[in-house]
């Protein structure tokens, strides 16, 4: 982190209409966006806004349908082929037939890592999440918070580095949510991935990220882009922070711009 | 959830056969007391009541044998018969027990196969289905013959044509419920996959197929059961060698009434027996791969 940062996505007039029943529904739509390497950028707006289906694209889950994107400096499909990036979906996903170290290593057997490699990566991604004894229990043994901690766990466990996390947290309660927050701030600083969040929740995008992207539904577009002030070293309480206080108001007023109350 | 007691489970069970035994008996009563009055009349007896009840009861070849007399000649045929002798209910078992066996693995392997088939290619999806639905509205009594005949006249008889109606038979449970089972993946656990860029082998080993476990093991018991029925029908068009269809067969046509329920009955206990084992297995299998005990 000496020199000036490299881009890992940029995507310019990205645009993706899906062609429905009811006529085309405008996804996403003239979005320029560059993430830099080591950055942590949260997309927050309400639902219907893109947030996810700008995540779907970089992860190749789904195809703009106009303009340019990269990721790592190839497109989307070759990113994905080289296994350029860790997904974490909403839910877990975990597969229930599979111990969570079995699940850990699921992506690894895929990819083809060495029975040795497996064990140690097993070893050091349940360390990351704090789930280090978990090992062996199946996910339904876990509370719904260390079963989405062990799925961020598979997304780490091999060598991309960065991370792709779709609402991670959306379904857990507040103070599991407070913790899990805390943790990946700490795991990022440890592993020095770029990550990519989406949520709704303001205080979660503020506390987070290096960077805000506040984003407005029909069509989904970019509203405003906020460089966080905050020092990457944050403790839970600089939520109460004037700093704190100011760019969740820019956030929020960003939201409220862009989105009409009509309907 | 507190697990219920030997006592819990088995008291309603037995209150139901008490129940059937006693509707049985009078049923018997009422069944056999004319032909007992007609025989009685015309060889000048009179009797008491309860001889009279007695008497119903004992017939050797009744309109319906009472309780008492299926067991014993149960029992007779099964424990005090060599298991070699043509009349030993054990012997008719087995060879309808292989026959079955044969069947059921051949129809779940062909069942599992038409799935994969039909969940991997578009085209088996559209052309295939259609034809395996209509397979089974034909009634097994009518082909079950032909294919009998049609097998002996290649020379192919004894127990390979009726482990193909047991094939027949147990297939389609089997195909349907793998369909179902190696579709039941969430979108989301296979974008995951997409993400790893796991390969389509990949995909089907590690997701597709352990997610189909539990309906294969659904749908095997549906099968075995079926694969009994397809045996014992099997059995009957074969000149009655030897099976308990046939031996339904032979007792039918000698109107032994007796024989008939104790076969009846040995393929009943048949079959509780065998999907009793396939239960077991599923449960197995399914701690194996980390079920939540009920």
């Amino acid at each position: 982190m000496n020199n000036a940062p490299s881009s890992v996505v940029s995507a310019s007039k990205l645009g993706l209409t899906f062609e429905t029943g009811d006529g085309p529904v405008h996804a996403l739509s003239n979005v320029d966006l560059t993430v830099n390497k080591g950055d942590f950028v949260s997309f927050i707006g309400p639902s219907g806004c893109g947030k996810t289906t700008f995540l779907r694209v970089i992860a190749d889950l789904e195809k703009a349908t106009s303009g340019e994107i990269t990721v790592n400096g190839m497109t989307p499909e070759e990113a994905r082929k080289s296994r350029s990036y860790g997904y974490v979906f909403q839910a877990p996903a975990l597969y229930p037939w599979r111990t969570i170290e079995k699940n850990i290593a699921l992506p690894l057997e895929i990819m083809g890592y060495s029975s040795v490699d497996r064990k140690a990566r097993i070893e050091r991604t349940l360390d990351l999440v704090n789930l280090s004894g978990f090992g062996k229990k199946y996910p339904w043994q876990l509370s719904g918070g260390m079963q989405q901690r062990a799925s961020i766990a598979r997304a780490l466990a091999f060598d991309a580095d960065l991370l792709l996390m779709d609402e991670p947290f959306g379904a857990l309660d507040e103070i599991v949510r407070d913790h899990l927050n805390e943790q990946l701030l700490k795991l990022w600083a440890r592993t020095e991935k770029t990550i990519c969040f989406v949520t709704h929740s303001i205080p979660e995008a503020v506390y987070l990220s290096t960077k805000i992207v506040v984003m407005s539904p029909r069509p989904g577009r970019v509203t405003d882009v906020i460089e966080s002030t905050l020092p990457r070293e944050r403790p839970l309480e600089i939520r109460e922070t004037p700093e704190f206080l100011e760019i969740a108001h820019r956030v929020r007023e960003g939201l409220r711009a862009g989105h009409s109350y009509e309907e | 959830m507190k697990p219920d007691t030997l006592a819990q489970r088995i008291i309603p069970v037995l209150t139901i056969l008490i129940a059937i035994v006693a509707i049985w008996y009078v049923a018997a009563y009422f069944m056999n007391a004319p032909f007992q009055r007609d025989l009685d009349r015309r060889a000048g007896v009179t009797s008491t009541t309860m001889e009279f009840i007695g008497k119903t009861m004992a017939q050797p070849k009744p309109i319906l044998p009472a309780p008492h007399q299926v067991v014993s000649n149960v029992f007779e045929n099964t424990f005090l018969r060599s298991v070699t002798s043509n009349r030993s209910l054990v012997y008719h078992a087995w060879v309808t027990l292989s026959s079955t066996v044969l069947g059921f693995t051949m129809g779940t392997l062909t069942g599992i196969l038409i799935a994969v088939g039909i969940v991997h290619l578009k085209a088996l999806d559209r052309s295939l289905m259609p034809w395996i639905i209509a397979s089974q509205t034909v009634p097994i009594l009518a082909v079950a013959p032909m294919v009998i005949v049609v097998l002996g006249a290649i020379n192919i008889t004894g127990l390979i044509p009726k482990a193909l109606i047991s094939t027949y038979l147990s297939f389609f449970p089997v195909a349907v419920g793998m369909v179902k089972g190696l579709r039941s993946p969430e979108i989301i656990q296979l974008d995951l996959m997409r993400t790893y860029y796991a390969s389509g082998a990949q995909t089907f080993w590690k997701l597709r197929v352990p997610a189909s476990i539990p309906f294969l093991f659904t749908s095997m018991k549906v099968a075995i059961a079926a694969s009994l029925v397809g045996a014992i029908v099997g059995e009957l068009p074969t000149g009655a060698v030897a099976g308990i269809g046939s031996k339904l067969l032979a007792a039918a046509y000698y109107s032994q009434t007796i024989d008939i329920w104790a076969a009846l009955i040995a393929g009943s206990v048949l079959a509780a027996l065998l999907v009793t084992i396939v239960g077991i297995v599923a449960k197995i299998v399914d701690r194996s791969m980390g079920g939540r005990p009920a």
